[in-house]
């Protein structure tokens, strides 16, 4: 037998490129860079068959800074620029990088159709619920009231929440973490990336020069625990410190409530179980908010269906097999057509 | 257009026709129908057009129909109409004025006066001419009976009542036995210009195969409209005419569109290069077309995606030529607009990209469905910044497969993109093609890059200062692109302002030398030099190219230059210019490439606007000629 060597696993730094990192200091976007380059290695990749694409913000400059193919494209866009790349090759693994204003404001309209078409992307939203390239305004995700120099007086809308609108949309894969999650983020890009089809994933993200600790209210050490719920496909849902809190469904007005197991007649029998093929349930879940309830993080929502560009490719396959002749000179001649003699 | 009206002995259509029945020669005829949208118009068009062709005649055909896709019935904006100008010459446009007007209805006649010659023979239905349908016309009294038509030769036949006896014995509906009546009139039309009905009878078979109550109905019809002028029903005097055959050359030949000729070209020019086509639209009014066409030749391993809107179709195609892919998207002048970021983008990145511009009237929403070739300054600089792209059009419908080969070619060699101008006449409009043999056309096949050595992906190559085409997958050559200006050498961001001016200056460098890759500019017709140089470029080439022949022909020092390469202008179009005292550019819009050749040569070229919708007329351009060859 042959004594090949098989090609050496890389590890994170092999997924660095050779450019400079400028992000503010502080910035949430190196957390979700190193957990990005620490999935690439995990899973296997290749810097060649990998393709990073963005749109316009500060999370679109991370393609800069790994180490593969990547394509740093307009506001909103990128999406529809990484739905082109899949279709001329569906080999390539394709990561789509996105913000608050990139993907739910000027390219709200790209991520739904992304979604509803389920291209196998793993899409990763950025959300800071501000404009940080441009200086702080007031985002889709801002919450109401935000005072920004674009709403000196606090925001009037109500923000939209990215993991609803997903959902919305008829994305099979919706999940959330937290930059700084340094084992949870990981672990859910590996999830996504395993998903086939457009894996969505929103990342929590501090921005600490225009938005900093807005987060805070689930995300601070020392309420995390009790403010968010990891969920996991077959396990109750509970949290908390104590791992004594927990989500039990109210069957008369079809709420989720959060209670303390063994307080007030709660049992962990009523405790519900996560579903992640459960499309009303991950619908609650994302729903979810501090104070009353914690936010539910982990795969939400994953319920495999075909990926659009493989559709897309089958129906090729199956009219090129049919005329398996590709001949064009006999497409000209399709149909009507008449000699005129010498 | 003068036509030499000759009685001679034509060809006996029938053994019994009366010796008296001396047909008309004519060189060629301008035929309209027109109808209300349901009067099947387009289908009676299309088969009189097969008709032409097998009869040996050159034609060029243009339909018309409403912006409404069901306007109501018997009103004048529900009028739907269908010309061909037929000849045994050479055809170049769908003619001027008619030789012969077929109207179903008041409104059809209301709509098509202006366009009759005096002495068009007219047909109309007047079983259709009730006092309902003449008020929706807008007529106060019945053109029929008030005179309004002295000046034509009119035969007012009840087609509508001899269509229903034409077809009684098939037990059809009154509604589905009236659909016969185009059929009906095309057998008439048929018998007039002395045609086989044999291809249209099984044409109708193949289309009604399993409704063979309505094929046998609309092939009574046809054969009824036709026995009509042969059984001498017809006013005494009515002889019908022949065309002969034109002296075309010899092969094998078509009807193509221009949404056609676009499509077969896209793919054989993805053929030829060895690249996937990657076609990705969104819906507009006239660009549609191409959509349906190149989404039905899967087989042909096209990818024809529709995106959720303008943008996203150009960026898919972007992404798709990032990725090693034939990118092409296509739309009319208001989607291009929102495409022209992405346009800059493919610019800055300097990547393939091949933009269908299906030119409508403007602005804004403007007339959907009617003509203009007005979005020629947005092609050449409707973007923000200093982006140049390179501008090609075609001038008629099969020239098209021509263009569309060549405007890959020169995305996929230059890495650019390359927007190329057809518009509404083109893409609806269809004429005779001499089939290409796609075999024998040159190969251009693509080598992506593929060596790592002194690798950097913005490091031009010397001769077409196009930089490589390193697509995703290949090892070694990973790189990161984007609409950050980019480092000359290393193609890393750069914010130097030399390196900008560089980089500028070097995009500009690329698309000028493009000149050197295009054909120099030759004069169509007339002289090299003299006193009046046409010039036109796009649709406008059949009314320029036959206006100026006419008067060539009648020893006016006049010459017709067609622009195909719009930017860049080919290297001798300046000194050709400078080779004449006057320039008429005749164009659909207001100015555009007056004002391109005004600034680019400084000539003092003067301009000739139709922007009504229609084609120019041939006689329009000839007034404007003399008028200058006599000031
Ligand atoms: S502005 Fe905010 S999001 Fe942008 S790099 Fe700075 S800290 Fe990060």
């Amino acid at each position: 037998m042959n004594d090949v060597a098989p090609a050496p696993a890389l590890s994170p730094k092999d997924f660095a490129s050779d450019q400079e990192v400028r992000w503010c200091p502080g910035c949430g976007d190196y957390a979700v860079l190193k957990a990005m380059q620490k999935t690439l290695a995990e899973i296997g990749a290749t810097t060649e068959k990998t393709v990073f694409v963005s749109g316009i913000g500060c999370a679109a400059r991370l393609p800069y800074y790994i180490a593969s193919y990547g394509f740093h494209s307009i506001h909103g866009r990128a999406p529809a620029i990484a739905t082109g790349v899949k279709l001329a090759n569906p080999e390539l693994d394709v990561w789509v990088i996105t913000g608050d204003g990139d993907g739910l404001s000027i390219g709200g309209n790209h991520l739904l159709h992304v979604l509803r078409r389920n291209v196998d992307l793993q899409i990763l939203l950025f959300n800071n619920e501000t404009y940080g390239l441009t200086k702080g305004q007031a985002s889709p995700t801002s919450r109401v009231g935000t005072r920004s120099p674009s709403t000196p007086r606090g925001s009037i809308a109500g923000p939209v929440s990215a993991v609803a609108f997903a959902l919305g949309a008829g994305a099979r894969f919706v999940a959330r973490s937290v930059d700084t999650a340094q084992a949870h983020l990981p672990a859910v890009l590996i999830r996504a990336h395993q998903h086939s089809g457009a894996s969505f994933v929103e990342i929590f993200q501090n921005c600490i020069v225009y938005n900093d600790d807005v987060f805070a209210d689930f995300t601070a050490r020392d309420i995390a625990a009790d403010a968010q719920v990891l969920v996991e496909h077959g396990q109750p849902l509970i949290f908390g410190k104590e791992k004594n809190r927990a989500l039990r469904l109210d069957a008369g007005t079809l709420r989720i409530e959060a209670v303390t197991i063994g307080a007030n007649g709660a049992s962990k029998s009523d405790v519900l179980v996560h579903d992640e093929t459960n499309l009303a349930l991950a619908t609650m879940l994302a729903a979810m908010k501090p104070p009353d309830l914690p936010v539910a993080l982990g795969v939400l929502y994953c319920d495999p269906a075909p990926s659009y560009e493989r559709s897309v490719m089958a129906q090729i396959d199956e009219a090129t097999s049919r005329m398996p002749s590709r001949d064009l000179n006999g497409l000209l001649r399709q149909g009507h057509t008449w000699t005129v003699k010498a | 257009m003068n036509i030499d009206l000759k009685p001679t002995a034509g060809r006996v259509a029938s053994a019994d026709l009366p010796a008296e029945a001396l047909r008309e020669e004519v060189e060629s005829a301008v035929v309209r129908f027109a109808g209300d949208s349901g009067d099947g118009i387009q289908l009676t068009g299309t088969r009189f057009t097969e008709s032409t062709a097998l009869a040996g005649n050159d034609f060029a055909t243009f339909p018309d129909f409403p912006a409404e896709i069901r306007a109501p019935v018997g009103t004048t904006y529900g009028v739907s109409r269908f010309q061909i100008n037929f000849g045994s010459r050479v055809i170049k446009t769908s003619g001027d004025a008619y030789d012969m007007l077929v109207a179903l209805n008041p409104a059809a006649l209301m709509v098509e006066f202006a366009g009759m010659k005096n002495g068009c023979v007219v047909i109309v239905d007047s079983g259709a001419f009730t006092d309902r349908n003449l008020r929706k016309a807008g007529f106060d009294a019945n053109p029929l009976e008030n005179g309004a038509l002295d000046a034509y030769r009119t035969f007012a036949i009840d087609i509508s009542k001899l269509t229903l006896d034409s077809v009684k014995e098939f037990g059809l509906s009154r509604a589905q036995s009236l659909r016969c009546k185009n059929l009906w009139t095309l057998g008439l039309v048929y018998w007039m210009y002395d045609r086989d009905r044999a291809p249209t009878i099984a044409w109708l078979k193949q289309k009604f195969a399993k409704r063979p109550a309505v094929a046998a109905a609309n092939i009574a019809a046809l054969n009824a409209g036709h026995a009509f002028g042969e059984t001498a029903e017809m006013p005494a005097g009515t002889t019908g005419f022949t065309v002969a055959p034109a002296k075309i050359a010899p092969g094998l030949y078509r009807v193509v569109s221009g949404g056609e000729a676009l499509a077969w070209g896209l793919i054989a020019a993805a053929h030829l290069s060895g690249l996937k086509l990657v076609f990705s639209s969104y819906p507009i009014t006239p660009a549609t077309e191409l959509l349906h066409i190149l989404a039905g030749l899967k087989h042909f391993g096209v990818v024809a995606f529709q995106a959720e809107d303008e943008i996203a179709a150009a960026c898919a195609a972007i992404g798709a030529s990032f990725a090693g892919g034939l990118g092409v998207t296509s739309s009319s002048g208001p989607g291009i607009a929102l495409k022209s970021e992405a346009i800059g983008l493919a610019v800055s990145t300097e990547l393939p990209l091949v933009v269908i511009n299906s030119q409508r009237a403007g602005p804004s929403t403007g007339m959907p469905t009617k003509s203009e070739q007005s979005d020629l300054t947005q092609a050449i600089f409707g973007r923000n910044a200093d982006s140049p792209v390179v501008v090609i059009a075609a001038r008629s419908p099969s020239d098209c497969f021509e263009v569309a080969i060549d405007a890959v070619r020169i995305a996929v060699k230059y890495m650019t993109p390359v927007i190329l101008l057809s518009d509404t006449y083109i893409a609806n409009a269809a004429e005779p093609w001499l089939i290409p043999d796609i075999e024998a056309l040159p190969r251009t096949p693509v080598a992506f890059r593929t060596d790592a050595e002194g690798f950097q992906p913005y490091l031009r190559d010397e001769a077409t200062l196009a930089r490589p085409w390193a697509v995703p997958g290949t090892p070694g050559l990973e790189h990161r692109v984007g609409g950050l200006e980019k480092d000359y050498d290393s193609g890393h961001i750069s914010y130097d302002p030399a390196n900008h001016q560089r980089m500028t200056a070097a995009r500009q460098a690329k698309i000028a030398g493009i000149a050197d890759d295009i054909p120099l500019q030759e004069v169509e017709c007339g002289a090299d030099r003299g006193s009046l140089a046409v010039v036109g470029w796009g649709s406008t080439y059949g009314p320029i190219n036959r206006a100026v022949g006419n008067l060539v022909a009648e020893g006016l020092d006049v010459s017709h230059i067609h622009i195909r390469h719009l930017w860049p202008l080919p290297r001798n179009l300046g000194d050709l210019l400078g080779g004449f005292d006057q320039i008429l550019v005749p164009e659909a819009n207001a100015g555009q490439l007056l004002m391109l050749l005004r600034s680019e040569y400084l000539v003092p070229a003067e301009g000739l606007s139709n922007v009504t919708g229609a084609p120019f007329r041939i006689a329009e351009i000839e007034a404007a000629i003399r008028a200058r060859l006599a000031a």
